[in-house]
Order: C-alpha cells, then structure tokens, then sequence
C-alpha cells in the first residue's frame, strides 16, 4: 500500500513540476510574436522604387554583400517613432541598416526622414506592402536580419530599443559579420 | 426633425459601407465563392490572433483575403493557395496545422493523456479487485478447518 502512495505522490509532484513548467514558459513567451516562417530562406526577391527618388529601382542584389538590419517601417506607425532614434544611433555606429517603407506614402514618408533623419543606407518603397506581404510582415515595426549572401537570419518584432540591441540583435550581427 | 433625418441618413451611409466591405469580391463561379469563404474560415489572422481571416478588420486579413481571391481567380487550388501563406506567415495561420514533428503533440497529446488516464483507472481497478480477492482468500477456512468445524457442529446436534 505505500507503494501505491508513494507513485500518487509522485504523480502530484510531476504535475506541480509540468504545471510550473508551462507557466514559467508561458510567462517567458510573448504569444504576440510568432516565429518567422522565413528563418534561414533567402530573402524574396523584388523590384521596388527608392524612397529617395522613385526613378532608382532597387533590388534584392542590392542587399547582397554585407549583414544588414531591414527595418520595416511607415509614419502612420506610432511605435516606430520610438524606434528612430535608435536606429540614428546604431547606423552612426556603423551598423547597416536598410529600411523598407511599409503602405505609406511617399512624400510623408520623405518628410519624416528629413525632420527625424535618416539611418537607412536604402529605401525601399513599398506602397502597397507587396514586399511586405512576402516577408510575412504583420505589423510595423519589423526587423528583419540578413547575412551577407541574403539570407534572412533573425526577425524581431516590435520596437527595437537600446536592450533589445544589446541583448538580443547585437550579437547576432556580430556574428554575421564574423562569418 | 430635421436633425433625426440626417442621422437617419448618415446611419443608413453607414451601414451601406459597412455592407460593401464584408463582400467586395465578383467571383466568376458560385463555387469558387465557396472554396473563398472556407479558406477564409479557416485560416488564422497573424495580427489579431484569435480570429481568422473572414471576422478579422485588421489591414494584414485584408491584404490576405485579396490575394486569396486574386488567386482563386487565377484558378489555384486550396492546397496551393495556404501553402502561399503558410510559406510567409508560417503554420500559425492554419486553424488546421499539418502533422509534423513539431505538432505531434498537438494532434496527439489528448489522446495519449486520455490513454494514460484509462491505463491508470485500470490498473487501480486491477490491484483493488485483487487485494479484495486475497481478504476474501484470508477469510476462507481451509479443508481442515471445515472438517473440525463440521465435527464441532455435529456434536452439538
């Protein structure tokens, strides 16, 4: 008989510990953020026009070449204007950084960059968030993670703030740029 | 009176427009309009996640409910048109996600939970039943107690 206890006991136990478990992971876990399906897939390909002068056509091979931050963006996103100025600060480190201008227009979009500055190496004009739709943007601001060869590493969803950096992207560019 | 009328008006303006944006779409074939509103039930909204693409406002379902109809105009098959959105938006958006390695759980966690509960009821089942047996066993007399307890019995007839 204190064998069967000693298996009920257990089996609480075990419980308690599988209950702690899924909360501690479910505390941890922002259900709001969803994997990328696009982790390790090359970057789409695309045609786009330039933020800064819509006869300049830009293109995925435009990319190649380097690790590069794309940063998915518009002006009628409120979060992304807490997300500027520290894009300002990591293109003046020397980060780059590509910016894709997501379902907005374009002179708003041109005045931002003039009134706020602008961190972006290329502009990509995407209007009616085509590209987007190929990289599976949700929502702005999105930040997508390249390798050199085009590759998308890493997306992170929402504002990219100075912990956010230093926590979570900085050593993934690190690593990129020591591939 | 006046003022009930305009409101009256702005109300019905409203509505109408509020009508327009559910069912836009012209389809060419009545099971084609079919095939969409199935598609649409049953799949997921990235953005507001609990709700899939048909119920949700959000400018992401909107975005996808135009590509399913240009697609379906371009005569795709379902398996073609969520595997589309599966490969940008990943397994979230299926109310339906695949059996793989990753969902196992998913699809089959309640079964095993379900399997593990019966196995437990059983087993207490079996080890009860069987002490019960052994008392009974105890409470028994053995032959020979019968015999003396039948001479017992025969003496005081």
């Amino acid at each position: 008989m204190s064998r069967a206890r000693l298996i009920g006991v257990f089996g609480v136990l075990l419980g308690v510990a599988l209950f702690a478990g899924m909360a501690l992971f479910g505390i941890n876990n922002d259900p709001s953020e969803l994997p990328s399906a696009l982790i390790g897939k090359p970057f789409p390909e695309f045609s786009s026009r330039s933020l800064d002068d819509p006869e300049v056509v830009i293109t995925r091979a435009d990319l190649l070449g380097r690790p590069a931050l794309i940063n998915v963006w518009a002006t009628w996103c409120v979060s992304c204007k807490v997300e500027h100025p520290v894009l300002n600060d990591l293109a003046k480190q020397g980060v780059v950084i590509h910016g894709i201008n997501y379902k907005d227009n374009n002179p708003d979009a041109q005045r931002w960059l003039r009134d706020f500055l602008n961190p972006y190496q290329l502009n990509i004009s995407d209007p009616k968030g085509t590209l987007g739709f190929d990289l599976g943007v949700y929502g702005a601001p999105e930040t997508f993670m390249i390798d050199k060869k085009g590759i998308i590493r890493h997306k992170f969803v929402g504002v990219v703030d100075k912990r956010v950096w230093r926590e979570k992207l900085a050593p993934i560019y690190q690593e990129l740029l020591d591939e | 009176m006046k003022r009930f009328i305009y409101a009256l008006g702005l109300t019905i303006a409203c509505l109408s427009s509020a009508q327009a944006s559910i069912d836009t779409y012209e389809f060419s074939t009545q099971a084609e309009r079919d095939r969409y509103r199935v598609l649409v039930e049953e799949l997921r909204c990235p953005k507001c996640q609990n709700q899939n693409i048909a119920d949700s406002d959000a400018p992401i379902a909107m975005d996808m409910r135009d590509e399913i109809f240009k697609k379906l105009e371009e005569g795709e098959s379902n398996e073609q048109i969520v595997g589309y959105l599966v490969d940008r938006y990943g397994d979230f958006v299926r109310y339906k996600p695949p059996v793989n390695n990753r969902t196992l759980i998913l699809w089959y966690g309640p079964a095993a939970f379900l399997a593990f509960g019966f196995l437990m009821v059983a087993v207490i089942v079996i080890r009860r039943r069987r002490s019960v047996r052994a008392e009974l066993a105890e409470q028994q007399l053995s032959s020979e107690e019968k015999t003396r307890l039948s001479d017992i019995l025969k003496q005081y007839k």
